[in-house]
This record gives C-alpha cells, structure tokens and sequence, in this order.
C-alpha cells in the first residue's frame, strides 16, 4: 500500500524535479558559456506559457497520441517508485517514445518524418543496453523488481560497473544531448528544424515538454538504482551520483559537437556490448 | 504567470545584408546574452511567441514571410530589426524590394539603425513582450465571451 503511495507521490514530484533539472542544466550551460542564463525556474515559465498559446492543430491524432505520451511516461514514473517490474518499467517507457513518434509521423511534415524515423534509431541505439541492465539487475540481486533492489546488502554498482557505462553513453541519447541530439534538441539551428516536436505547438507542446520533464526525472532514478541498498545513507549516495551523472553529462553536451546517426549507432551498440557484455559475462561466472 | 517570462524567437532574413543578422546573434552572446531573460532562438514558427525580420521584403520571399507568420500560433508579435526591415532603408527604391515587411504582415515594434545595435534589439523586444501580454490578455477576455 505504502509502495502505491509513493508511486502516486511521485507523479506529482517527477514533474518538478524534472523541470527543476532543465532549469539547472540551461544555467549551467550557460556557465560553462560564460554567459550569466536564464533563472532555475525557466522551464516552467516556458511551461506555463505554452499552455497558454493557442495550438496549431495539424491532424485530428496529434493531441491524443501526445497525450497518450505524457500519460505512459506518467506511469513509468509511477511504476519506479512504486517497486514494480523493472523489465514493464523499460517496456512503458519504450511505449510512451513510441507515442511521441507516432504523433511526428502523423504530422505529414518532412521534418516530423525524417524526425520520427530518427528517434526509432535512436530507440533502437538505447534499447539493448537497458534491457541488458534489467538482467544485469535480475543476476545481480535475484529479482525484477525495483522494491528488490532496495533490500540488497550492496548497492547494484558494486556488481554492474561495466552497465553503469553503458547506461551513461546512452543516456546521453536519452536526455538529448550533443553529440547525439539527432532527433530533437534545445539548441538554434539545428539540422531538422525542431525535429520530433517541430508539428506541435501551444498547449500540445505543453503536453509533450512535461513528458520530457518525467523522462529526465526517469532517467536520473534508474541511474540512482545502481546506488541504492537497504541503509539510508545509501540515499546521499544516490544524490551525489545523480549530481555527478548530471555534471557529466552538461559536459558532454558542451565539449562536443553533434554527430550523425551512424556514429550514434556504432558507438551505443559498441559500449552496449563491450562493457554491458562483459560485466553480463563476469556475473554469469559468478554465479557459477 | 505573465506570457512575457518565456518569449521565444524566430528569425528570419528577408533580404537583409546580414549585418543586422550577425546583430541578432550578438544579443545570444556572453556579453549581451539575452536568455537572460528567457529568450530562446528557436528555428521553429509554430514555436515561437516573437517573429524577428531581418531587411526588407522582396517578390522572393514575401510568400514566405506571409507562411511564417500564418504558422506562428495566436498571440504573436512582430519585430522589425533594422532600417531595411522597418522601411526598406538605402534598398527602398530597387525595383525588386516591396518596401519594410509592414508591407506584407502587421508589424508590432520597429527597430531602427543600420546594423542594428544589440541594446536597440533587446530594447525592442522588451516592447514586444509587454504587447504579447496585452495580446494574451485581449484573447482571454475573447474566449470568455
């Protein structure tokens, strides 16, 4: 019961700190620019104003299949802390991308289009490497479930520092930033307009960008599971990595320039493999 | 929250010389650096809030200045950077150059000078977002009606 309420908790809680995370990423950015940047609370200024606008509506699908976004990424954030199933955990939130690539497709736009078949590649680039760390999980604490994973005696990273690797390269396709910002990007004058957002507006836009707010807020728990265990303290150490991850991550954003998607491809599989491979292969052996 | 805390740019040369369009970057540098106040450069009309034109319009692209500013969703202001944009400047007489855009869509705020100066721009649209609200304002007060 306890576990429901905290999932249900946290539909509310993974918006804001998903929006709280945008807003540190664009000031810090813009640090490392030199330049001052815009207030912590920017993006729900942005928010706020999108849902004002009125939408340019271009089919009759688009609002639902956005919606249908926003409310599967709402369940992921849902499932995470309410310990369910991490392998239905990854597969909900393929399915809310899915959704986002069906609303560009739907548009009928050369740049929804090539943006839509661009964000199936870079699903393609992201899935083996987390579906690799759910069975890293599953040998590791004998379980697919997150509320397992919390009893442990060890944090996870002790035994999966090969697909801790992995998921940062990926995660960086995952948060969208250079050099793997193929489909979509905050930044000006890039190759594909707006890519996969560049048919929605107005308060559909709206819809869309809180998604984004819960995928971040996503991503920055799986990369808390590898830190967690069953002492509280564990929890400072959650922090401090996903304080980490995030430095890490604004600095490959900022140091490199963008790629194509063959590169994306050869070098997620290539890390997906190598390093996810070879911790899969050292905890098969352990368990021998 | 006011519309005028997240005023999103689209920018567009209309037949500029690109002396007001290295201007309009400027204002994205560290020295002016007007994200500052929320400003993004979006490349995207059905994302933007404030259209920003560069020269004057020709035959050429004045289809394209009228597309641009039917695909920016309600309310919307624009922004005439520029002598070229506000009037047609030192090009106004070329057989090819219809003039400043108010030729072709409702201009908002006129920014003068020949280049633009950056404070000149972010003066502008300061301006502009004030009348955004009001716009936001007027469409509420439509829609309850």
């Amino acid at each position: 019961m306890n576990a429901y309420i905290l999932g249900a908790v946290f539909i509310v809680a993974a918006p804001l700190l998903g929006g709280l995370l945008s807003g540190l990423d664009r000031v810090f950015a813009a640090r490392m620019q030199g330049r001052q940047g815009p207030p912590v609370v920017q993006p729900f200024y942005d928010l706020s104003k999108l849902f004002q606008k009125r939408a340019n509506i271009v089919n009759r699908y688009q609002a639902l299949l956005v919606f249908g976004h926003l409310v599967f990424a709402a369940f992921t954030a849902f499932m995470i802390f309410s310990g369910g199933d991490i392998l239905l955990t990854l597969f909900c939130l393929t399915l809310s991308e899915v959704f986002l690539c069906m609303t560009a497709s739907s548009a009928n736009g050369p740049y929804s289009s090539m943006s839509s078949q661009r964000e199936l590649m870079q699903i393609m680039c992201v899935e083996p490497m987390l579906l690799l760390m759910a069975i890293g999980y599953y040998l590791a604490t004998g379980s697919f479930m997150i509320s397992d994973f919390l009893k442990a005696d060890t944090p996870a990273i002790v035994k999966m520092p090969g697909f801790f690797v992995g998921f940062l390269v990926i995660l960086i396709v995952e948060l969208r930033k250079s050099p793997f910002d193929i489909s979509s990007s905050h930044h000006a004058h890039q190759e594909m307009v707006k890519g996969i957002t560049t048919d929605i507006s107005g308060n559909i836009m709206g819809m869309s960008e809180l998604a984004e707010w819960y995928e971040v807020a996503i991503m920055f728990a799986f990369s808390g599971l590898f830190f967690i265990d069953r002492h509280p303290i564990s929890i400072l150490f959650v922090v401090l990595a996903a304080l980490a991850v995030f430095f890490f991550e604004n600095l490959v954003d900022n140091v490199f320039p963008r790629v194509k998607w063959e590169i994306m491809f050869r070098v997620c599989w290539g890390v997906s493999f190598v390093a996810g491979g070879a911790n899969l292969f050292f905890l098969l052996m352990m368990q021998k | 929250m006011k519309m005028s805390k997240s005023p999103w740019l689209l920018h567009y040369d209309a037949s500029s010389c690109n002396g007001c369009d290295i201007e309009v970057l400027a204002s994205t540098t560290p020295v002016y650096d007007v994200e500052r106040f929320g400003v993004i450069n979006t490349g995207n009309p059905k994302h933007a809030d404030i259209l920003v034109v560069t020269g004057g319009v020709n035959y050429q692209n004045k289809p394209v200045l009228e597309q641009l500013y039917a695909q920016m969703p309600d309310p919307k202001v624009v922004v005439a950077a520029g002598i070229c944009a506000c009037d047609g400047g030192v090009f106004k007489d070329c057989y090819n150059i219809l003039g400043g855009i108010d030729k072709v869509i409702p201009v908002d705020v006129y920014a003068p000078g020949c280049a633009v100066r950056p404070e000149c721009l972010i003066d502008a649209v300061v301006k502009a977002i004030a009348i955004l609200d009001e716009k936001r304002a007027r469409m509420k007060a439509e829609n309850k009606a």
